[in-house]
């Protein structure tokens, strides 16, 4: 051991120790520095989200709300009815072709009997107004009751996505300069109606339960049909993954002996955990669609797609939920007389059971919000119209999710759809916001610290 | 019988048996059985269904297989038409027997008569468009006589199966109750089944990866057989067209995946691994109490959302700024900036989280020895903290990078569509995960070489963020096994 010299001259202290010299202030500006970046990080972050959540509300709270016309419309005996007899399968004869002048006579009487003027002369000049989908609307209602027909009833229509986006403010006489389907005419007459309470925003149910629609009525188009799409993969995935996932966890955790074979299981679950998530879609159009034949966008293809990808997740977790049980609890249960499997079966996984299934919720709510490997299985351009008309058909028969139908809405050329678009986000991230809270809520109540 | 029913009925016969075998036992009197009597139940329930249904599943599997291949016999090569191939004829052939069975069960036509029409005599095409199955030209005589055969083979396959499968049921059912015995040892059975169905759940992990790897090399190979290899890998453009005659090189992809990559990590990783420092070292447990938990709803968020974000708000903003009416750089909202900017913000509570928990694994005493010698504490972070868990971070990083390479919905809403390679982060690129949905999405054919191409880009970006992944997990545990 050699004694440390110090030969060099010793740093000179000048003043004060209580007065801070120049180098402890150039010190304290860089800590002081330091600790401001750190909070503007977090402010950054913090910000991005606040952006992110109100680009959200703010463009999608309009979707809730819709306008609507409020047309008495006169149901004629001569176009509904030519025979007389009320007999169901002549009224089915008339399409919805036979409803449209009917409808628009009814609005232009309306505007007549408000007393508004305008420059439309005819009825048909006043179909910009209304939605193409009220022909059908007045159809199915006069189908309904077919005791009506010959009185002059008052539907709450839908009015078209232009009108509702001048309401909304989306629609300016100055964007429709070179609009075919609609002229400042028309923003006047809407307008006037308003002013006489005919023409009205309401609350949008339609929207929430509703079905999609095709390309040029926006203002007809829903979630409802897709919400049951993603509900039926939901319920894939929670049968499948659950089960498969705790059984799996249980063998590596409890009863796989230290081997080749046990460690190449983890390997692979920690690396398909970081797979991206559209390699899991090519297995779903190669592995399910083009080797077993299963029916191409239905939702029994799309969870089990989603099955496979939540696994590692839900797997990792359950594991950490039975490392949390200490293992006195083995080895009371053991001591006792129990079997290894009685312990596992009866001890640990229920007290495991919590944090289990919050790891489930959470993985569920990863597989409710996911789009990339839907797109690759067809679950997108299907125009999602129709309700599956029981269980086997709403897991077999084709329809969309959520998230696959905001991105096709997305897709679309009218601006009326990314309204759509922007409202389907917020009922997604509602139900993301529920699990989550379930997910926390259980483990708030249930977990136990040893 | 419809399968359902089938496992019903398989089902029913478990309880049943569950129930006989616990009463076999409890019924028996006299000595004390082995096990308790649940475990009788069990074991005779565990036999009449996993036998019964390992078959059902194997041969729903195989069934299709062994049809297609002797009705693909039936068709010889010379009753193909111009310009189809065996496959398109093999699809004809399954919607015929798919548009009889529903002519069937809508009570157009019998059964009989189902197999026994011949196109001479009947218009099959008008039959089966009652049935509401439209079919696109006439059906030639042999494509009825295949579909046929198709069906009636499948008919024949189905009854067997019920009858294996029923067998099966009752075979295990006959075996299991007569082996219960008072000294028949219930729970070891009943626990090695268990046992083994455990280890089947945990391999199912094995199969998916082998099912990735065989579903991409498969495919992989049949682009290869018909695009080269060196034209792939060689070429700088990318123009598919389904018309023939396209140039799929993979390089303009890469740099579009690489471009907006880097972006995102550079909006991330200062972010992120700021937040984590002040969050582990500086922030007091209440405001990391609620910081934390707010920082990660944006890694809750789903992408899809962020895509939406990209496309109509980021984007729109990026123009307004550098597109024509500012600094002239921008053509249009979608752009690697767009998508990269966006991806940025995703990554940082995955980056931040990670960094977090690999700062607090530095063991305390390193702080407290540099503290000793009069270390502030931002030199504290910056000269031992920071160099210490550098090779976590960098795993950490790693990991975010394989995310923004794997990352499609912001890309394919946010990137654009054009295939350049540019260096103007404004322009609009594309990049691989984006063209893999846009070549699959569209109405190809599955054996052209433009939608096969999406399986060897799917090779690609399983291959490179497979490697980035096992590096990355590599180093986080190296580097935890240090100052564990």
């Amino acid at each position: 051991m050699t004694d440390a010299t110090f030969t060099g001259e010793s740093p000179k202290r000048h003043g004060s120790l209580t007065a801070s010299d120049a180098r402890t202030k150039r010190r304290n500006a860089s800590e002081k520095r330091f600790r401001i970046y750190g909070l503007a990080a977090i402010g950054a972050g913090l910000f991005f989200l606040v952006v992110l959540l109100s680009a959200i509300i703010s463009n999608g709270i309009g979707a809730f709300q819709q306008t609507f016309i409020q047309v008495p419309v006169y149901l004629d005996p001569a176009t509904l009815d030519k025979n007389g007899n009320r007999d169901p399968a002549d009224l089915a004869k008339v399409s919805t072709f036979g409803y449209t002048p009917l409808i628009q006579t009814g609005l232009y009487q309306l505007v007549r009997d408000a007393g508004i003027e305008t420059d439309y002369e005819d009825a048909g000049d006043m179909k910009a107004l209304i939605s193409a989908s009220a022909a059908a609307k007045v159809r199915d209602w006069t189908l309904a009751h077919p005791d009506r027909i010959g009185d002059t009833v008052e539907f709450e229509i839908l009015a078209s996505s232009r009108v509702d986006g001048y309401l909304k403010g989306r629609v300016t006489r100055e964007s429709i300069a070179e609009d075919r389907n609609i002229d400042a005419g028309h923003l006047d007459l809407t307008d006037a109606l308003r002013e006489s309470g005919a023409l009205h925003k309401s609350f949008n149910a339609e929207f929430i339960f509703g079905s999609d629609a095709s390309e040029s009525r926006a203002e007809q188009a829903g979630l409802g049909v897709s919400m049951l799409g993603s509900f039926f993969m939901m319920l894939v995935v929670l049968f499948l993954a659950l089960p498969i996932g705790v059984a799996a966890s249980i063998y590596l955790e409890e009863f796989a002996s230290q081997n080749k074979f046990t460690d190449f299981i983890e390997v692979n679950i920690s690396n398909l955990a970081a797979v991206p998530s559209i390699v899991f879609g090519i297995l779903g159009l190669a592995a399910f669609i083009q080797f077993a034949h299963l029916p191409q966008s239905a939702p029994i293809v799309g969870g089990l797609v989603l099955t496979l990808m939540t696994l590692p997740t839900i797997i990792i977790s359950t594991r950490a939920s039975l490392k949390a049980v200490p293992p006195s609890i083995r080895d009371a249960a053991l001591g006792v007389g129990a079997s290894k499997m009685q312990a596992v079966f009866h001890h640990v996984l229920p007290l495991a059971m919590p944090g289990i299934l919050t790891g489930t919720i959470i993985g569920l709510a990863q597989a409710l919000g996911e789009t990339a490997p839907l797109l690759l299985i067809g679950m997108v351009g299907y125009i999602a119209t129709n309700y599956p008309d029981g269980l086997v058909s709403g897991f077999m028969s084709p329809n969309s999710a959520m998230p696959a139908q905001i991105y096709e809405w997305a897709k679309r050329a009218d601006p009326a759809y990314y309204e759509r678009a922007w409202g389907g986000i917020i009922i997604l991230l509602v139900f993301l916001l529920i699990m989550n809270v379930i997910a926390i809520v259980l483990r708030r109540k249930f977990e136990r610290r040893w | 019988m419809p399968v359902v029913w089938l496992i019903l009925i398989v089902l029913v016969l478990a309880v049943l048996g569950f129930i006989a075998g616990r009463m076999r036992v409890t019924t028996a009197g006299g000595a004390r059985p082995h096990s308790l009597p649940n475990y009788y139940g069990w074991n005779v329930a565990m036999k009449v269904m996993v036998p019964a249904f390992l078959a059902l599943v194997i041969w729903l599997l195989v069934q299709p297989f062994v049809v297609d291949g002797k009705v693909t016999g039936m068709i010889d090569e010379a009753a193909i038409p111009e310009g189809s191939t065996l496959g398109l004829v093999m699809s004809d052939v399954r919607r015929v027997a798919d548009g009889l069975d529903l002519a069937v069960s809508r009570g157009l036509m019998t059964a009989d008569s189902a197999s026994s029409i011949r196109t001479e005599s009947t218009d099959v095409r008008d039959l089966l468009a009652n049935a509401g199955v439209a079919l696109g030209s006439n059906v030639s005589p042999q494509v009825l006589e295949a579909a046929q055969a198709y069906r009636g083979m499948n008919h024949t396959g189905n009854l067997w199966m019920t009858v294996v499968v029923l067998a099966l049921a009752l075979g295990g059912l006959a075996w299991a109750v007569r082996e219960t015995t008072l000294e028949f040892r219930a729970r070891n059975a009943v626990e090695g089944g268990v046992r083994i169905l455990l280890l089947a759940a945990a391999s199912i992990a094995i199969l998916t990866t082998i099912g990735i790897v065989l579903s991409l090399i498969g495919n992989t190979v049949r682009f290869f057989d018909l695009y080269s290899v060196s034209k792939f890998f060689g070429s700088f453009t990318w123009s598919p067209s389904f018309g023939g005659g396209s140039e799929l090189g993979i390089w303009p992809l890469l740099w579009g995946t690489f471009y907006i990559s880097i972006i995102a990590l550079i909006v991330a990783v200062p972010i992120g691994l700021f937040a984590a420092v002040y969050l582990s070292e500086y922030a007091s447990p209440r405001m990391r109490a609620w910081a934390k938990p707010l920082l990660e709803v944006l890694a809750g968020i789903p992408t899809i959302v962020y895509g939406l974000f990209a496309l109509l708000t980021v984007g729109p903003l990026l123009l307004t700024v550098f597109g024509r009416d500012g600094l002239g750089w921008m053509q249009a909202g979608t752009a690697v900036m767009t998508a990269g900017v966006v991806m940025g913000i995703m990554l940082i509570p995955f980056v931040s989280s990670l960094s977090d928990d690999i700062i607090n694994a530095v063991p305390q005493s390193l702080r407290d020895g540099s503290y000793g010698l009069g270390a502030t504490h931002s030199e504290t972070i910056k000269q031992v903290i920071l160099p210490a868990a550098l090779p976590g971070i960098v795993g950490a990083i790693l990991l975010a990078a394989s995310r923004a390479i794997g990352e499609t919905m912001i890309v394919v809403m946010g990137a654009g569509a054009a295939a350049r390679l540019s260096l103007n982060p404004f322009d609009a690129m594309t990049t691989v995960t984006a063209k893999i949905v846009s070549q699959l999405t569209g109405d190809a054919d599955f054996a052209s070489p433009e939608a096969l191409v999406a399986f060897a880009l799917g090779m690609t970006l399983f291959v490179m963020t497979l490697g980035l992944n096992i590096f990355a997990l590599y180093i986080v545990r190296k580097y935890r096994e240090q100052y564990d």
